[in-house]
């Protein structure tokens, strides 16, 4: 009973907030519903038994992909006039999109209840005996290993794509030696004199 | 929910009251919530303590005496503090965003609060004993940041928003190494189980001390993991968000009365979390620090240890505070990046190293079986493997389980 109202619940905000995302006028806001969005999915997942990707996903998507996301949002200065004369614009676009989408999975769900489909393929088997972390590992490090080590590879890739892109040689930046800071002592830069009277001091 | 929050005197009542007047779903609801307000009323109580306490230390370490005129010793500032906000008028400016400026104090709040759902203040005492109990604390705090985001944002003002920018950048930096610090701890514990942790340090160093921290390679990560909860909480030295020198006093600027105090109570709340992760990772949360029975050590409740330790990091939290001028940003990230993440990922491959040599090492040759033949006894069936190829083929004697007679 809980779980079925929670389930309601989850799913409900899943899919308002999604709506949201598109309806909000700021984007700000936008990003925010995202969130949510992102936020109930992931209670979704824990309701599928699924805990180690719902924590995940909160972890990777809430945590740092949508803090990117916010950041970048917040420094946008937005001219909402301009952003309607554009929605008006690209709307047969966007239009011609939303119904290419629409028929593919009105198609897919089609084929897939028409019974072409193995039917025990329809829903995973939930294991109950190891943890969700568990199993993962064994998969992953075992039978996709390849895989695995080709995505790290890719991410690798993109990561140093993404310094070199971005690394530039600027001139008249003093850069700071931070080990040379550390080890100026007050004997290196003062001096105590103790001068009489009448006499200057040495600079 | 355990069964300590079943069986516990107070709670049980409600417990057992609702397994028979009402449905199994409701009597749970009605149990966890009361489970909730266990954990929530003593926590906002000690949070009211805690900024005392702080306020004390803080003082004394300056040479001041600190609050002393409400109630014994000042023992009633924070709640004076408390009824002076609450029955402050609430100003939003005007060209603020209303409703983010409204909901960001109390993400804040919520947030400090949701993350004691899975911490083990004894054997079984444990609102959640989810197996990822680990990964649901960096998941919750790193839902921290969205509080300071949004407020600094919300706020339409330049010195909350550069605020709300610096505290970003800085959680996300340290959270980063503060993932690869619990990694260390998740391997040696070989589980994510909040309550696994503690359990896999009873007697973990030379069967005397209850500690990873005792561990000559989990040592200096638990440092680092001092260092950056201290960076994470945004207390001083790494107190940039709210840099009063530079920036007013940060994303709360513009804040007042409850929502104010919002954003006070779920900071200090936070700082309390940070000095309990550090308790329960590595100095082993409610097992006494020693695994001798000696001095009957283990008659004491596991619940008065936990709090003994989470009252020493404060200690050191506020003794920090009071000595360690603040960093400048650049030398911030530099620690963050430069230092604590490389230092950490070596770690990482330190003890997995060590673990693999010590714990899951191959076993010595004359240990080492090779299995030609297989009957299973059920099905009277018998498999064939041919001959070994390699010299590390087959499997150590000790792995091999149930009733097998073994002829080399």
């Amino acid at each position: 009973m809980i779980q079925v109202a929670a389930f309601w619940l989850f799913a409900t905000i899943v899919i308002a907030s999604a709506a949201m995302v598109i309806f909000a006028r700021n984007p700000v806001h936008s990003v925010m519903w995202l969130i949510l969005a992102f936020f109930n999915a992931a209670g979704l997942m824990l309701l599928a038994g699924a805990e180690f990707i719902a924590m995940l996903l909160v972890i990777v998507y809430v945590g740092a992909v949508a803090v990117l996301f916010l950041f970048v949002v917040m420094m946008l200065d937005i001219d909402f006039a301009e952003l309607r004369a554009g929605f008006v614009r690209y709307l047969p676009l966007g239009a011609l999109v939303a119904i290419i989408l629409a028929a593919e999975m009105i198609f897919a769900v089609g084929a897939w209840s028409a019974g072409g489909v193995d039917l025990a393929t329809r829903a995973a088997p939930v294991v109950t005996d190891k943890s969700n972390i568990q199993q993962i590992g064994e998969l992953l490090y075992t039978r996709y290993i390849f895989l695995f080590e080709a995505a790290g590879i890719v991410l690798l890739v993109a990561m140093i794509g993404a310094i070199v892109l971005t690394h530039r040689q600027r001139g008249g930046v003093r850069i700071q030696n931070v080990s040379a800071q550390n080890q100026r002592r007050p004997e290196d830069a003062t001096r105590l004199v103790d001068p009489g009277v009448g006499q200057g001091v040495q600079l | 929910m355990t069964e300590f929050f079943q069986d516990f005197q107070f709670l049980g009542l409600p417990w057992e009251w609702a397994r028979v007047t009402m449905s199994y779903d409701a009597a749970w609801a009605l149990a966890t919530i009361c489970g909730i307000l266990l954990i929530a009323l003593p926590l906002m109580l000690a949070v009211a303590m805690i900024i005392y306490a702080d306020r004390k230390i803080w003082a004394a370490i300056a040479l001041r005496r600190g609050p002393n005129v409400v109630g014994p010793f000042g023992l009633l500032q924070s709640f004076a503090d408390g009824l002076k906000v609450f029955l402050q008028e609430t100003i939003i400016p005007s060209s603020a965003n209303r409703g983010l400026f409204l909901i960001a104090p109390i993400i804040t709040f919520t947030v400090a609060l949701m993350a004691w759902a899975v911490i083990p203040f004894n054997s079984g005492a444990v609102l959640a004993d989810i197996n990822v109990g680990l990964l649901y604390i960096l998941a919750i705090s790193s839902l921290g940041v969205y509080g300071v985001i949004l407020s600094g944002w919300s706020s339409n003002s330049k010195y909350p928003f550069f605020s709300a920018l610096r505290a970003s950048a800085q959680m996300i930096s340290y959270e980063v190494s503060i993932g690869f610090i619990l990694i260390g701890v998740v391997l040696y514990a070989g589980s994510f189980n909040m309550n696994a942790i503690v359990k896999a340090q009873e007697g973990f160093g030379l069967g005397i001390v209850n500690a990873f921290g005792f561990n000559l390679l989990l040592f200096p990560l638990a440092v680092m993991f001092l260092i950056s909860a201290l960076a994470e909480t945004a207390r001083a030295p790494f107190d940039l968000t709210e840099a009063e020198s530079e920036l007013v006093a940060g994303y709360q600027t513009e804040y007042s009365s409850m929502s104010f105090a919002l954003f006070w109570l779920g900071e200090y709340a936070n700082v309390l979390l940070m000095c309990t992760l550090n308790a329960v990772l590595f100095w082993g949360g409610w097992l006494p620090p020693l695994n001798i029975d000696l001095i009957p050590w283990f008659d004491i409740p596991g619940v008065i240890w936990l709090f003994a330790k989470i009252l020493f990091f404060f200690f050191v939290f506020s003794w920090v505070k009071a000595t360690v001028p603040r960093y400048r940003y650049d030398q911030l990230m530099r620690l963050g990046w430069k230092i604590f993440l490389p230092i950490s990922l070596i770690w990482i491959f330190l003890i997995s190293g060590w673990l693999m040599v010590t714990r899951y090492g191959d076993c010595r040759d004359s240990e080492r079986v090779y299995i030609s033949q297989m009957t299973d006894n059920e099905t009277g069936k018998t498999y064939r493997g041919g001959p070994p190829k390699n010299s590390w083929d087959g499997i150590c004697r000790s792995k091999i389980q149930g009733s097998t007679k073994v002829s080399s």
